[in-house]
């Protein structure tokens, strides 16, 4: 059998995110990978596909009123390329970063190709039945495995999933300008804002590290950004205290989705509704004063304590501990 | 102004959640509306509410959901919020639709509104609590051929210029969209909060009509929808490994210590 080729969605192409180099990781277990881009690669991306071996990156160019600032982050546009450039490779599985807009975007491509379509995905191969494709679910309380019977297969996968590696083989992707003129989208961007992201932090829902805050901290992140900072995490929190006004990004089912090597939750009571966005953790911590809490049930290591005492403590211990390996 | 609003019956996320022959159980007793289909009612009555009176007394908000005759509860709590009317479209052809079956069919019944008088606007959920996968809107508005404005934050309609603007935030962006009606909205968890249904509305709730569509009334062909139109098949569904005893300290003064502790040991510093 020929060899397959994977279609990677490279947005945005700047700067390539840890999420990109996992699919490309993964997309080489599948086949040849491919990129598709919305925008020109850097000098310092192209490096960095070559390094994972990328072939070729598609580099859309947009035709007509798609073109217009802010509505090539549309789904209908964002798909359009996707379909487009399966169109010109030929490729037998779309891989898509987690994410509401591009899940729209996955979906409506796999719409228009007559694709079939699995969203969050944590892992996918290729197996007799053809691309299976596995993920949890009821907040990651249940595995499921399905196949995907049409050809190309759309898949959105889930960060961390997989470990990002370099290639064996380095390659030197070509750039080739794709072409796409989308119908007239219907709906206009009349103001876009992209949310500028906290200094020295990666990213909530890429991060391998995530401690997050819930109505246990009375409005005070103080202690939870302490462990963040020492431990090189994102700050996540829980819905009510996002809705305080505490903080900006919550986990959840209706909000970002974690699934980190290390989740720390402080002052979370740990409600299924918090739960479908941070089971899939490898490693869950939790930090609260009632021993009753239903978050200790999903817990590895837990606290019994106030936040405000524990969180400080423990990130001086971090720090005291990463000096002293420092100067090992 | 005329609205279907999508209403899906959905394992109450706090029951024992669970799959059988690779498909979603779903126990009438252990079952509920989904509660982001609250918000999805909430937001179509509030858009009739603020017309003038004359266009009010001309609208009608539809509750519309593809499921068993189990997704009745849905339509009876649509009910209770106060819709106008409720539609269930049930046909064996239809069990086991993915993402795309379910699409066609809830197409389908709205085109079959459309023929008796426009549909302004189709209104849903921003998630299916027991796929969680936010991605019919989308695929409702590109089936339709209509603008898909998704997951609002706030909803602005023009009456007058007939257009909808929505602000929202998803991912890392926010955003503020316009289209024309007819469009498709999702309103996310933060539109609204959802009203309690009055005892009034509860009881009369009870012997509201539910009209039943089946596939063959939609002009659906059964090839295209059910597990025989699927484009994905569950192979298997297992629950996964319950987690170890979780490793418990109390405080007492060296809880944060015995915290980082634990990560070293566990090599995740
Ligand atoms: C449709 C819908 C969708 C939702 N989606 C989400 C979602 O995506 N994400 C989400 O998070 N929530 C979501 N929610 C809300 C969810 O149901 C819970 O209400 C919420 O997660 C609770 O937040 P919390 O744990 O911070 O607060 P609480 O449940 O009030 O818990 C606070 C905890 O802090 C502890 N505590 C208090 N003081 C201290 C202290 N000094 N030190 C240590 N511990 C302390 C308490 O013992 C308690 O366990 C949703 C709700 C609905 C209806
Ligand atoms: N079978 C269905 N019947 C009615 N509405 C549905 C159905 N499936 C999905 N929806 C609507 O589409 C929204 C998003 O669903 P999903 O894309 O499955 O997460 C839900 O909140 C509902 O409003």
């Amino acid at each position: 059998m020929s060899r397959r080729t994977a279609l990677v969605l490279l947005d945005p192409a700047a700067e390539v995110r840890p999420a990109a180099l996992e699919l490309i990781t993964l997309g080489r277990s599948l086949g040849r990978v491919d990129v598709v881009t919305l925008e020109a690669p850097s000098v310092e991306a192209l490096a960095q596909l070559g390094a994972h071996g990328v072939e070729v990156v598609h580099q859309a160019e947009l035709v007509g009123a798609a073109g217009a600032p802010g509505s090539r982050h549309l789904a209908t546009v964002v798909a359009a390329v996707l379909a487009a450039a399966v169109r010109r490779t030929d490729a037998d599985v779309v891989l898509v970063p987690a994410g509401f807009a591009a899940k729209e975007a996955a979906a409506v491509a796999a719409h228009a190709l007559g694709a079939g379509l699995v969203v969050d995905a944590s892992h996918v191969a290729w197996a007799d039945e053809g691309l299976v494709v596995t993920k949890r679910v009821f907040a990651g309380t249940w595995e499921t495995a399905s196949v995907v019977t049409t050809d190309p297969a759309v898949v959105t996968v889930r960060a961390n999933a997989v470990v990002a590696e370099a290639a064996a083989e380095p390659s030197h992707p070509e750039v080739e300008a794709l072409p796409v003129e989308p119908e007239a989208p219907a709906v206009t961007v009349v103001r876009r804002e992209t949310a500028e992201r906290a200094a020295g932090r990666p990213t909530l829902e890429e991060a391998a590290v995530v401690v997050a805050g819930g109505r246990g901290t009375g409005g005070d992140f103080g202690p939870v950004n302490d462990l963040a900072d020492a431990l090189g995490a994102a700050v996540g929190a829980s819905r009510d205290a996002v809705f305080e006004g505490w903080h900006d990004r919550y986990i959840g089912q209706t909000g970002v989705t974690v699934a980190p090597r290390l989740y720390v939750g402080a002052g979370i009571s740990g409600a299924p509704h918090h739960r479908g966005g941070m089971q899939a953790a490898q490693v869950i911590v939790a930090v609260n004063s009632d021993p009753e809490a239903p978050i200790f049930e999903i817990s590895d290591f837990a606290v019994v304590g106030d936040l405000a005492d524990v969180l400080p403590q423990a990130a001086a211990a971090i720090r005291a501990h990463k000096a002293a390996a420092a100067e090992a | 102004m005329r609205i279907a609003v999508l209403v899906k019956y959905v394992p109450d996320i706090s029951s024992d959640r669970r799959f059988a022959d690779g498909r979603v159980v779903r126990d009438p007793a252990e079952g509920s509306l989904n509660e982001l289909d609250e918000n999805a009612v909430e937001a179509a009555l509030r858009l009739v509410e603020q017309l003038p009176e004359d266009q009010r007394a001309a609208s009608e908000v539809v509750a519309l959901t593809v499921a068993p005759p189990p997704g009745d509860l849905a339509l009876r709590k649509a009910y209770q919020m106060g819709v106008d009317r409720a539609v269930r479209v049930t046909d064996d052809a239809l069990a086991g639709s993915d993402y795309f079956g379910t699409t066609t069919a809830l197409a389908a019944a709205v085109r079959r509104l459309e023929a008796e008088a426009p549909v302004d606007l189709v209104v849903t959920g921003m998630a299916a609590l027991d796929g969680l996968g936010s991605v019919v809107p989308a695929l409702l508005a590109a089936e339709l051929g209509r603008p898909g404005l998704t997951f609002a934050k706030t909803v602005k309609l023009d009456v007058a210029a007939g257009a909808l603007t929505i602000t929202r935030e998803v991912d890392d962006a926010a955003e503020t969209l316009r289209a024309p009606l007819p469009a498709v909205l999702s309103v996310a968890d933060t539109a609204n909060t959802p009203r309690l249904p009055n005892f009034r509305l509860i009881m009369a709730a009870r012997t509201k009509p539910i009209e039943e569509w089946t596939a063959a009334d939609l002009g659906v062909d059964p090839a295209a929808v059910g597990a025989a139109g699927a484009r994905s098949r569950t192979l298997r569904a297992a629950p996964r490994p319950p987690r170890g005893e979780v490793e418990l300290v109390v405080d007492k003064g060296e809880g944060g210590k015995a915290l980082a502790d634990f990560l070293i040991r566990n090599d995740l510093v």
